[in-house]
């Protein structure tokens, strides 16, 4: 029998439900939530499971996001440098430039007064749907067009393109894409993004890709770069928060049933679907630059860091019974949109998607179900942010 | 309860006033925040306690 060293274990990634993490992820959480981990270029570094942990090293200035220094979990690539503008994998003062130009743009209020545009793309969507006739695949009739359009509005991308973002984002995000198609696919997206910013940089506009263009001391690959990320995030991780939230509001009927009949409101129940779901799977990630000690550990420069906000928003020692969707608990404090200064820009934006998206499907069928059986619905297993593939619905 | 901020902190998030709107607001051009009430009542303690701990870059600090 091979022996396995301790603490040089890899990331444990196999599931037995759809929706739980890896019992052994779990397992090594209560054993050791800061623990050694192998990663698949076969050198070590640490994994942090607890939430208590995960929390105060999000919010640690010592690890670094730098690009040029994070290895994946899962993925046996050699770390490479963040092209200019890829703000997500800098540190400070760097980030704090680029977060800046954004801050203004995401505020509570202006997204906010978004709300009546982001309810009439969903009832359009909806109108489409009864229109069909059950049973619809809720994935690309309904979860994926509707951030997508108020994402591509937003910015100001014409919608007509998006098939271009959805088809490239899919094949970036799917961890099984051989490394050199997946640069093809990021480049095809930023050659056409370039497009739009310079097109914007010669006739301006008061959209958010015309107001970034118009930063001049940003050139037009930094500018096309930071859209490259709100685009990338906008599409993809609320469209898999609505089909798997979806998913496990159909699958809890309980928790339903409390929302349909007023028991809880929409605000707690999207924080709680965040926490019970963390639809990243295999992050955050940051990296060790000088030697330091993180609770009692001794972080080594050149370590990589994984922080599973998965596993830390399932921790027993901070959400009471962490597997029960619990809308009445509520999800206060869940780690999905990350924490410290990187935490999710476009979280305000991703609120009001998940609170108008919910409620508006579920008022307008009152009897939505599965229609097929719960074991058949097919999970996005190889992708880095989980969902559903495909769901079909009826009503 | 008296409430202080450090702009220089913030990221924006806009947690405090997604937990705390009566007492802090984000400035419409930069989106950092901004305190309404210095010292909220005693009646909002809760919520602005929330605020200081939802607080993503520890902008937000209070003095009892």
């Amino acid at each position: 029998m091979t022996e396995v060293p301790p603490g040089a274990r890899p990331l444990p990634t196999t599931r037995t439900t759809p929706l739980d993490p890896p019992p052994e992820l779990l397992e090594r959480q209560r054993e050791c939530p800061v623990d050694r981990l192998r990663y698949p270029d076969g050198s070590e570094g640490w994994l942090i499971t607890g939430y208590d942990q995960v929390r105060a090293a999000l919010a640690d200035l010592r690890f670094s996001s730098r690009k040029e220094l994070l290895r994946s979990p899962v993925q046996p690539q050699e770390p490479s440098a963040a092209k200019p503008g890829f703000f997500v994998y800098t540190d400070p003062p760097e980030h704090t430039k680029y977060r800046r130009l954004l801050t203004g743009l995401f505020t509570l209020r202006r997204m906010n007064q978004l709300a009546e545009r982001v309810k009439e793309i969903a009832d359009d969507a909806l109108d489409a749907m009864e229109r069909t006739g059950p049973p619809v695949d809720l994935v690309p009739a309904y979860a994926l067009p509707l951030p997508s359009l108020v994402i591509c509005e937003l910015l100001g991308v014409p919608y007509e393109d998006r098939e271009v973002f959805q088809h490239n984002s899919t094949v970036i995000q799917d961890i099984n894409t051989p490394i050199e198609q997946a640069y093809a696919a990021l480049e095809e997206m930023q050659n056409f993004l370039a497009g739009l910013v310079e097109r914007r940089r010669a006739e301006p506009s008061d959209d958010m890709l015309g107001g970034l263009a118009a930063h001049e001391e940003l050139t037009v690959e930094e500018v096309t770069n930071v859209c490259f990320l709100l685009l990338a995030a906008g599409h993809e991780t609320t469209a898999n928060m609505l089909s798997l939230g979806t998913y496990a509001l159909l699958t809890n009927p309980d928790q339903l049933a409390l929302l349909r009949s007023g028991g809880t409101t929409i605000e707690a129940a999207v924080e709680e679907l965040m926490r019970y779901l963390t639809v990243n799977h295999y992050g955050p990630i940051r990296a060790v630059v000088d030697d330091f000690e993180f609770e009692g550990c001794p972080m080594k420069a050149g370590e990589t860091v994984t922080l599973s906000a998965f596993a830390a928003n399932r921790d027993p020692k901070h959400f009471a019974d962490p597997d029960r969707l619990d809308f009445v608990r509520g999800g206060r404090g869940q780690l999905s949109f990350g924490h410290g200064i990187h935490q999710c820009i476009g979280q305000q934006l991703a609120r009001i998607e998940m609170r108008i998206g919910f409620q508006a499907l579920l008022d307008r069928f009152p009897n939505l179900h599965l229609a097929v059986p719960q074991e058949d619905v097919s999970m996005r297993d190889s992708m880095l942010i989980y969902g559903v593939a495909s769901m079909p619905v009826a009503w | 309860m008296r409430v202080d901020v450090d702009r220089d902190r913030c990221c924006g998030a806009g947690m405090c006033a997604l937990e705390a709107p009566e007492v802090f607001d984000q400035d419409e051009t930069d989106g950092l925040v901004v305190v309404l009430l210095t010292e909220p009542p005693d009646t909002l303690d809760d919520v602005v306690r929330s605020a200081a701990e939802q607080c993503p870059s520890g902008a937000v600090r209070l003095r009892e």
